[in-house]
């Protein structure tokens, strides 16, 4: 198939694919703000995700037969011009934030229509539209300015994108307000670690700093450098203490805006995390090996537990979810922290694993949302014979984030599991099934209340079964579905994380 | 210890202003304050690209050359050191004449004197040389590119900060970090909208 599509696309737009990958969203945002209708601003938006889905594809094609695609911008050569590099670590990213982007938005259309007022529907796509590209250009990018100027240009999007939820909860303003804060200080780290690394190397392009670094050893300001930037990264992406901005943000804001950052923006930042730490620091390096040991592998441990402890206590589903997010990462972090491409490929795995489950809960949440105001656990009572497609998806992917068999979750943490071992950290492993039996408690107790509890009543008669539109129902259900279906062919992830993992540690 | 603070003296001031943003940001209550002290954060940053980019003795990064044919937007940032040698070559003529010319004057009069003077003249020629070798010197442009971009989203960010704390006010009729708290923490536990 990606031969066919290949083959039906002008060499001109294969040629400048990493390029148009983010321009085209960037610059259709524009044109979206000033669509008259929403419905015009809608079509736009998915427009511009297809393209970028079609991008996406040539990209996979070329990939198949290179092993990185290097463009110049404007023809400028690395080290002097910026420089788009895709490898196979990247490319997996690209492809989860552009399928996520792409269901998010046929998602969107009813969720946005029920939760934004209507003059402000079109300002909205398009900042979910700049948000979007702010993510892709991080990903895509080869330059460590560059990831900067991208990771503000989606962080910006999306304290819009957040406030927006104002209208339901005034408190999405206060969250908003704090990420920005947070956010900000956050990427101001990163930009001093990377003046550092420029002070050290003289250059800017990730793969000669590496070279650069790589023959002139490291010094105490390329140190300084590796913790500015992990601070910045990681308060980006929801690493444990600097997760405070997280809950809020994501309880309190649009569905839509939950499901797309959930799974995406978070990932966005710990693949630039990894970028940083496998590609332009080697894993080798003492002090760089000495942060996995000490600083990401305890951190991921105690995030993973701690984070369950505190979903466990949540009244609001999606502030649980939310916590529950953050424990993620924590497994993340654990498989960065092994240092070996074992690891490295099933925090990749999980990565993109945890993307689908928490795109299909918070779809499935924001599907409730449509019906019934869901604010507290006990507002999910009984719908599952209310809204059982809906109450369905949600079991699936909430099955799927405790990790048991048939579903994806198990497969990311069986990969988890395997490569601690092979490290011999038997107290990691014990804190995953720890962390993994927290997540059965605090699922269950939605899972209960959605399945056992009598369904809703309205002035003494029981509310008549409802669907959600096929749109939203279309999107997470896929999602669902996948989580099925790639524990059966799982082929397909594992092996796109294991050639990622070699990508970045074959390199050295 | 005194070398190692004269020569780093630029980063004392970056850290203080650095430190003082930060401490704001965490200190005060007050929405605006907050940003004011993010404002400081990121603009000391600003100021240690800059530092980064300064060269002892350097020139601003503009083309010596004015002539206009060699002095190209290309880029190749060779041309400005072959403008910067062709400067010298042009300081280095002059000198020499200037020198030479000296010598021929005083040379009728005084041995010894002419041997000064040639002796000056060979040090105007030095002088010369090191004054275009100067201009071939320039303070790296690109921190400055750079920071050209992080100002924009410096503004961005506090734009939209202020927008938010807009909007703050408007929906809790107050700005500061406790009183949010309080109607937050009020709303969560079933008191009073």
């Amino acid at each position: 198939m990606i031969d066919f599509i290949t083959a039906l696309t002008p060499a001109a737009l294969i040629h400048h694919a990493p390029a148009l990958v983010v321009t085209v969203p960037l610059i259709l945002s524009a044109f979206t703000a000033i669509m008259p209708s929403s419905r015009a601003a809608w079509g736009l938006c998915l427009s511009a995700a297809l393209f970028v889905g079609w991008m996406v594809i040539l990209l996979f094609g070329q990939l198949a037969t290179q092993d990185v695609i290097v463009y110049a911008m404007g023809g400028w050569d690395a080290p002097m011009g910026i420089t788009y590099r895709v490898d196979a670590l990247n490319l997996q990213i690209l492809a989860l934030v552009a399928s996520i982007g792409l269901l998010c938005v046929i998602y969107g259309y009813a969720t946005v229509k029920d939760e934004i007022a209507k003059d402000k529907r079109p300002l909205f796509y398009s900042a979910f539209l700049i948000c979007f590209a702010g993510l892709l250009g991080v990903t895509i990018t080869g330059d460590a300015f560059n990831v900067f100027v991208f990771v503000e240009i989606s962080s910006l999007a999306t304290y819009a994108l957040i406030a927006m939820g104002a209208e339901r909860d005034r408190r999405a303003l206060t969250a908003s307000y704090n990420y920005l804060v947070l956010g900000t200080i956050g990427a101001t780290f990163f930009v001093i670690g990377v003046g550092f690394l420029y002070m050290a190397t003289g250059t800017l392009n990730m793969a000669d700093m590496a070279g650069i670094l790589a023959e002139t050893g490291h010094t105490r300001v390329t140190q300084a450098a590796f913790a500015f930037i992990v601070v910045g990264l990681g308060l980006k992406a929801a690493m444990f203490p600097l997760h405070v901005w997280l809950p809020n943000a994501y309880a309190t804001s649009p569905s839509f805006v939950t499901a797309f950052l959930a799974s995406t923006a978070t990932k966005v930042a710990f693949y630039a995390l990894i970028r940083f730490l496998y590609a332009v620091y080697t894993p080798d390096t003492g002090f760089v090996m000495l942060s996995f040991t000490w600083v990401f592998a305890v951190v991921g441990v105690v995030g993973m537990i701690l984070a369950s402890v505190q979903a466990l206590f949540q009244s609001d589903p999606r502030r649980l979810l939310a916590y529950s997010s953050v424990a993620q990462v924590g497994y993340m972090m654990l498989g960065l922290g092994l240092g070996n491409a074992l690891g490295l490929a099933a925090a990749l795995m999980h990565l993109v694993n945890h993307a689908i489950m928490k795109g299909a809960l918070f779809m499935a949440l924001g599907a409730f949302g449509l019906k019934f105001g869901i604010s507290k656990i006990s507002d999910l009572n009984g719908l599952g014979r209310t809204m059982p497609a809906s109450a369905a998806a949600f079991t699936v992917a909430g099955i799927s984030l405790i990790g048991i068999p048939l579903t994806i979750g198990f497969t990311s943490k069986w990969y988890l599991i395997i490569a601690v071992l092979e490290r011999g950290w038997w107290w990691a492993v014990a804190a995953v099934i720890m962390s993994s039996l927290l997540a059965l408690a605090y699922i269950t107790r939605m899972l209960a209340a959605i399945w056992m509890e009598n369904p809703p009543e309205h002035h003494g008669e029981t509310v008549p079964k409802t669907r959600a539109p096929a749109m939203v129902l279309v999107p997470m259900g896929l999602l669902a579905f996948a989580n099925v279906y790639f524990f059966f062919n799982a082929d397909f992830i594992v092996g796109m994380a294991q050639r990622a993992a070699s990508a970045v540690m074959g390199g050295q | 210890m005194f070398e190692l603070l004269s020569e780093r003296f630029i980063y004392i001031p970056i850290i203080i202003l650095l430190m003082t943003g930060l401490y704001v940001v965490v200190a005060t209550g007050n929405l605006v304050k907050r940003l004011v002290g993010l404002s400081l954060f990121q603009t000391s940053v600003c100021l240690m690209y800059i530092a980064i980019g300064k060269v002892f003795g350097g020139t601003p990064p503009i083309l010596a050359d004015t002539h206009g044919e060699d002095a190209g937007h290309g880029p190749d940032p060779a041309a400005s050191v072959v403008a910067g040698h062709r400067a010298s070559d042009d300081h280095a003529e002059i000198a020499t004449d200037t020198g030479a010319h000296a010598a021929d004057t005083v040379a009728t009069a005084h041995e010894p004197v002419a041997a000064a003077a040639a002796e000056y003249g060979v040090q105007l020629v030095e002088h010369a040389t090191e004054l275009a070798h100067h201009a071939a010197i320039y303070s790296n442009p690109l921190p400055h590119v750079l920071i050209l971009t992080a100002i924009v989203v410096g503004v961005a960010t506090l734009a939209v900060g202020l927008a938010l704390v807009v909007r703050i006010q408007e929906a809790y009729g107050s700005i500061e970090d406790d009183d949010l708290n309080s109607a937050d923490y009020a709303v969560e536990t079933g008191g009073a909208e």
